[in-house]
């Protein structure tokens, strides 16, 4: 008989319980408290600009997979993650209508087009993001300061606008409320038009003050550390996004304090940490090789900082995390992992023992190939 | 002259052949100038005039010209036919030349017309060869204004400059940039080949039965 010895198959070989929909409802369960935080920060706006964002990805995914030319199931939780990551993106003050556009956009263009879960090559919710931005560039710059009083009874003027019209202007809002239109500007729109810098503590817990800024960088980095203690996200990407950005960030603030801010201030402004640690670990759209997580991000870091600095947007994450996001093929192509036995430069490892003989390749794969021959030594031993 | 053989050359390049939905030509204009209704009809109509003229001038002259120098013949005859729109388009409105910009000197090379001419109207008698033209001309006046009637709506509030929804009305900026045009070209595709799968698999299902039966 041709009994293989060793039967060699391709990879997955270990098998675990963690299904695509026990990784995504645990991304979910990491998400609640930082929404919840959000609704702390900003009231009943943020809790209806959630809920309609996630509605709207959740209705559009299921048309697309009610048309059975989809991967994926509703039940499967990424529409969810998608909405919930959307909202946190957009400004609390969102209209409604333009959250949900951006949340059908978002499934629709980012994911459904591709062909469902997994096939996408830009992450869903920056897609959605990316469209927004650039047909309502007005209402996505309008932010309004946290923790107002009587947030929980009364909406954000821009929240309830009418379909397809232009929202109430927050300015007039705010004033009414004592407080100037700079109130309503990012850490980021301050530094980069006003020169003003916010103190990296302050912006760490989003506690202090009435800053308009995202929920508090410090709880997301413990949602992150949970989901990469529980592997469901791998740690290398958001280490080496915020590094690369601290590292940018600092080597600049060396060569000039004057011109350039802080690295702290850097890293916990605008939504650097939400996007290193939820957007750009997007299984579907990061390289899966170690090494390529490393450099793609890397990639996001520098991107992100250098459009900081030197474009006329305050903030970068989102453009660099899908610059990134389609340049991850060719980081896998070319960080693929050396296999074993081929050693350094293609030679053949000395004293090493080669079982990739031709016979003991399973059969069970018609396409199975021979390996070449410079697996196994050139010369026999004398 | 068969009446039906006409219909059928006119409807060519209305639905079956659609030179926008089907054969996806034509793109420079198709996404440039479709920023509103008016500027798509204007583009298209200026087009459908230089295609109906040149075509029919193509096979008027279909046996004089010798087939080495054919693609030359054809394009001097489009570049008039083109000059003298440009010129009247000048005449007749200055903001719509403007709007449209180089696009019109550019139906010279718009690949259309130049595929009528060579595909069609250089073996057939000037009639069918004007008729099929008429088609394919209406046939992008249709696809310039399908994309132009979302593009304007969407990102104007008007339609034909009549406000829609009031002073209100907050415009989406991307629909008049150039991704705008992208967009709206990918949903009308979507759209039809959606329909031609439906009816395909109608069709099957149809003759599965028919098989069945037999």
């Amino acid at each position: 008989m041709n009994q293989p010895l060793i039967e060699i198959r391709s990879a997955p070989h270990v098998q675990a319980a963690k299904t695509v929909e026990t990784i995504m409802r645990h991304v979910v369960y990491s998400l609640l408290p930082i929404c919840a935080f959000y609704v702390f920060q900003y009231g009943v706006s943020a809790l209806a600009s959630i809920l309609v964002v996630t509605a709207a990805c959740l209705l559009t995914e299921r048309f697309f997979v009610g048309t059975g030319t989809q991967a994926g199931r509703l039940s499967d939780y990424s529409a969810v993650i998608t909405g919930l990551l959307l909202a946190l993106t957009l400004p609390p003050g969102f209209p409604l209508w333009m959250g949900a556009v951006a949340g059908i956009v978002a499934i629709a263009l980012g994911k459904a087009l591709f062909g469902g879960i997994g096939f996408n090559v830009f992450n869903p919710a920056l897609v959605g993001r990316a469209f927004v931005q650039a047909a309502f560039p007005t209402a996505i710059a309008t932010y309004t300061p946290s923790f107002l009083p009587g947030r929980y009874t009364e909406f954000i003027p821009s929240t309830l606008a009418w379909p397809l019209m232009i929202p109430a202007d927050a300015a007039a809002w705010l004033k009414t409320k004592n407080l100037d239109a700079l109130a309503g500007a990012t850490p980021l729109a301050k530094w980069k038009f006003d020169g003003v810098l916010a103190n990296a503590d302050e912006l760490l817990t989003s506690l202090s003050g009435n800053m308009a800024v995202g929920p508090a960088p410090a709880l997301i980095l413990v949602c992150g550390a949970y989901l990469a203690a529980r592997r469901f996200m791998d740690w290398r990407i958001p280490l080496a996004i915020l590094g690369s950005a601290a590292l940018t960030a600092w080597l600049l603030f060396a060569y000039d304090a004057t011109r350039y801010p802080n690295p702290f201030f850097m890293l916990f402004s605008g939504g650097l940490i939400l996007g290193a640690v939820y957007m750009a670990t997007d299984m579907a759209t990061s390289p899966v090789t170690p090494k390529g997580m490393w450099v793609y991000g890397a990639l996001i870091g520098l991107l992100t900082v250098v459009i900081r600095y030197y474009s006329g947007l305050p903030e970068g994450v989102m453009y660099a995390i899908l610059i990134a996001n389609a340049a991850s093929p060719l980081i896998e192509k070319i960080t693929q992992p050396v296999p074993f036995g081929r050693g350094v430069l293609d030679r053949a490892r000395k004293r090493a023992s080669y079982p990739l003989n031709p016979g003991y390749i399973s059969r069970e794969e018609a396409s199975a190939v021979t390996p070449k021959k410079r697996f196994l030594p050139k010369k026999p031993k004398k | 002259m068969n009446t039906a053989t006409t219909w059928d050359d006119f409807m060519e390049g209305i639905w079956r052949q659609n030179p926008v939905f089907v054969m996806v030509l034509g793109m420079c204009p198709t996404l440039a100038v479709t920023v509103s209704a008016v500027n798509s009809i204007s583009m298209g109509l200026a087009t459908l005039f230089v295609l109906v003229c040149s075509c029919g001038l193509v096979s008027l002259l279909r046996k004089l010209v010798p087939k080495e120098v054919r693609i030359a013949v054809y394009i001097v005859i489009i570049a008039t036919f083109v000059t003298a729109v440009d010129y009247a388009i000048q005449a007749i409105s200055l903001a719509l030349y403007d709007a449209l910009g180089a696009f019109i000197q550019l139906i010279v090379v718009n690949c259309i017309i130049l595929g009528r001419a060579e595909a069609h109207a250089a073996k057939n008698p000037p009639l069918s060869a004007m008729v099929n033209a008429a088609g394919m001309g209406i046939g992008f006046v249709i696809g310039l204004l399908a994309l132009g009637v979302v593009r304007e709506i969407l990102g104007a509030g008007t339609l034909f400059g009549v406000s829609l929804f009031g002073a209100e009305f907050q415009p989406w900026v991307i629909m008049v940039l150039p991704p705008g045009g992208f967009f709206v070209l990918g949903g009308w595709l979507l759209l039809f080949s959606w329909h031609a799968r439906r009816k395909q698999r109608k069709q099957s299902a149809k003759l599965g039965e028919v098989t069945q039966n037999a």
